[in-house]
């Protein structure tokens, strides 16, 4: 280590703020991967201390205790020392206490001590401690621990000066170990009525919430609301910009066919990458709100408390509450769902949530459903609800149940029937940060536009290329795709798929759709425009199918989609986190039979009841 | 009595975290957590179905606990005490 460098890690509880500090210090310099080999996620960011030194920082897995009891702990437990493999070891630990929580939080601390390593604890929350009148006499809780205290508000504007000021400044002594055997919890006691004072051991706002979010009759209904109100969003808010970006990438593609001369570029640029693009980046809109949502439940400290009011009911299909948070990020994308099921410990728990996740519908089947529902289910108004919305919110709750049944089943496949556990905290409430909120958004918008830049451009091209060579011989009269490979490829298809009412033009678009499902979309506006013999070929999708297709295909096309299993990115994931080929194949198996299933009988039963 | 038992809103104080097998790590983790003799505890709520999963106060922190964690813990009501 040089002066001027210095790699520390943020480690805490579960609940501390860390995260708002480490967004704090680093404002959005933040990289965002996953540690080598395991699926958690590892935040690491950078800034510069006043003197000019460069400051690493690693936002560690929140963790209880060095014993872990789940993958993201035994991440924290590896990395602070040293053990894990491709991580170096950090200079100095930065031990993130929330201030209204020192009796928990303080434990940690202690046992941290005896790694090492140089500490500094930083006293989040406060202000909140301050609020709630929790005097801390920082100096006798210093000497108490041998360690420098700061005092944080990671929420607040240069609320982490004094802990940079210290970062800055000489690295602090190795803090004395308490002798091996001793006991932690006597010693946190101990240092508590020394140093802190506390008027009351909860907020009484948390108690007050507390009682009507868990209550069994209104806390269910709130539940309910919020879930059907979050969906109703989606659809309703993400209208108008939508419609921008459509009539955005409409014009774009329009300006570029005018300036450029007739031929294969002018093709590849307007047909494949503004219509095939276009129509994936619509979604963005949506996706975001979704996000929002999620990230408002999540920092407000409501997630959890669904989890309590749902934990029965899981436990009864064969999950558990903690299942909740996995699943209901699973509806932006199965993958970061598969990786939140990591906060899981039971195994068995963890797999049966890892095998549903991909039945929550997650925001790349949106874009599908949202082109269907458009096409097909007429704007109108059922009381007070649209019926559009209506119908999308019985597809979420199509995935909903049908992971229900598939986790129930897989509990009575089970052998082993011993004790699962829960143990889950309900953290204080807290009224979610905008920036820390934007910086999740910033995130995550990120990462849909990384996919879109640069697996959905590369199969858009490809896709573009299947369908436009071979050319048509001189002298055909069909549009220029039945001659391609791509019209080869998707009528080779067909016959497999015929008996659930899907043409050609789907089968090709099921192809690309098993790298990133929202690609379909994409690749039927691609497919289509490709096909259109009439004078305006990047016309718009919906009154091209609306036009060609019965309503039996539009609908079984919805019922596939509900499971459809075509995601590799998903796949892989589950590969790493449920450990084996085998749970892939049991995952990819059981998808790919129900979206069959499904949309047979969807198909067949439509048509029927319309007479086609 | 256990935890499990305690009725709603009944201050008590915890006696101690039994395995029920050999080196349970769900008791490890309960006394990580901070229940160890003396700590006062009190169940504040019940799920919805089945009075389950139980809300715990320990320390200043809350937990969900399902019966069969909760039946780990032996409590003894807590004196009459301010």
């Amino acid at each position: 280590m040089t002066a001027q460098s210095l790699r520390i890690a943020l480690v805490g509880n579960p609940n501390c703020g860390k995260t708002a500090l480490f967004n704090r210090l680093t404002g959005s310099r933040q990289k965002v991967a996953n540690y080598a080999g395991v699926t958690v996620e590892r935040k690491e960011g950078r800034f510069a201390a006043p003197s000019g030194r460069h400051i690493q920082v690693l936002d560690l897995p929140g963790a209880y205790s060095l014993a872990a009891t789940s993958p993201d702990e035994a991440v924290t437990r590896d990395v602070c020392l040293g053990r894990f493999e491709g991580e170096a070891r950090p200079d100095l630990l930065v031990c993130v206490v929330d201030a209204t929580n020192l009796r928990l939080h303080l434990r940690f601390v202690l046992e941290l001590q005896r790694l090492g390593l140089p500490m500094v604890l930083a006293l989040n929350m406060c202000d909140a401690a301050e609020r709630r009148g929790i005097r801390i006499d920082v100096a006798k809780l210093q000497a108490g621990l041998g360690l420098p205290v700061v005092q944080t508000v990671a929420v607040r504007r240069g609320g982490a000066e004094a802990l940079v000021k210290q970062l800055d400044g000489q690295l602090p002594p190795l803090p004395a170990p308490l002798p091996e055997g001793s006991d932690l919890h006597a010693e946190v006691s101990r240092l508590l009525s020394a140093a802190v004072s506390v008027p009351e051991r909860t907020a009484r706002i948390d108690d007050a919430i507390d009682r009507v979010v868990l209550h069994p009759v209104f806390g269910l209904a709130l539940l309910a609301v919020l879930m059907f109100t979050i969906f109703q969003a989606v659809f309703s808010w993400a209208a108008p910009l939508m419609d921008s970006i459509d009539a955005g990438a409409a014009w774009l593609g329009a300006a570029a066919g005018e300036a450029m001369p007739e031929g294969l570029l002018k093709s590849l640029l307007v047909d494949g990458i503004i219509a095939g693009l276009g129509g994936v980046i619509i979604f963005l809109p949506q996706i975001l709100i979704l996000f929002l949502f999620i990230l408002l439940l999540e920092e407000s400290g409501y997630l959890p408390r669904a989890a309590f009011l749902l934990d029965r009911m899981m436990v009864g299909a064969g999950l558990t509450g903690r299942s909740f948070i996995p699943l209901l990020s699973s509806f932006a994308c199965a993958i970061p769902g598969i990786m939140a099921a990591r906060t899981i410990q039971d195994p068995r728990d963890r797999l049966a949530t890892i095998l549903v996740a991909p039945l929550m519908t997650c925001s790349a089947r949106l874009p599908v459903y949202a082109l269907l529902i458009a096409a097909f289910i007429p704007q109108q108004d059922v009381g007070i609800f649209n019926l559009q919305g209506l119908v999308l919110f019985a597809l979420y709750a199509a995935g909903i149940l049908s992971a229900l049944v598939v986790a129930y089943v897989m509990k009575w496949t089970r052998r082993d029937h011993s004790e699962h556990s829960l143990l889950l905290e309900l953290p204080s409430y807290r009224l979610p940060n905008p920036a820390d909120i934007a910086i999740g958004l910033w995130e995550r918008a990120g990462i849909f536009l990384k996919r879109v830049g640069t697996i959905i451009l590369a199969l858009t091209i490809l896709l573009w290329f299947l369908s436009t060579f071979p050319a048509p011989p001189p002298g055909a009269t069909g549009a220029a795709i039945d001659y391609s490979l791509a019209g080869t490829i998707g009528k080779w298809m067909q016959p497999l798929f015929d008996p659930i009412g899907f043409n050609w033009q789907i089968c090709i678009a099921l192809i690309p759709g098993l790298a990133a499902r929202e690609v379909a979309v994409g690749a039927l506006a691609t497919v289509y425009a490709l096909s259109a013999t009439g004078e305006d070929p990047s016309g718009s999708l919906i009154p091209i199918i609306a036009d060609q297709w019965t309503l039996a295909t539009a609908l079984s096309l919805l019922a596939w989609y509900v499971y459809a299993p075509q995601c590799l990115a998903t796949l892989a994931t589950i590969r790493r986190e449920g450990g084996g080929w085998r749970t892939v194949g049991i995952a990819a198996g059981y998808l790919f039979g129900l979206a069959y299933l499904a949309s047979l009988v969807t198909y067949q039963v439509t048509l029927a009841l319309t007479g086609g | 009595m256990t935890l499990s038992e305690l009725p709603r809103n009944t201050p008590a104080v915890v006696v101690g975290v039994q395995d029920v097998s050999a080196g349970d790590p769900i008791a490890v983790r309960l006394r990580e957590l901070g229940f160890v003799a003396g700590e006062p505890v009190r169940v504040t709520a019940h799920g919805p179905a089945g009075r389950e999963p139980l809300l715990v106060q320990i320390g200043y922190t809350r937990f969900a606990l399902r019966r069969a964690e909760a039946a780990r813990v032996s409590v003894k009501l807590a004196e009459a005490r301010a």
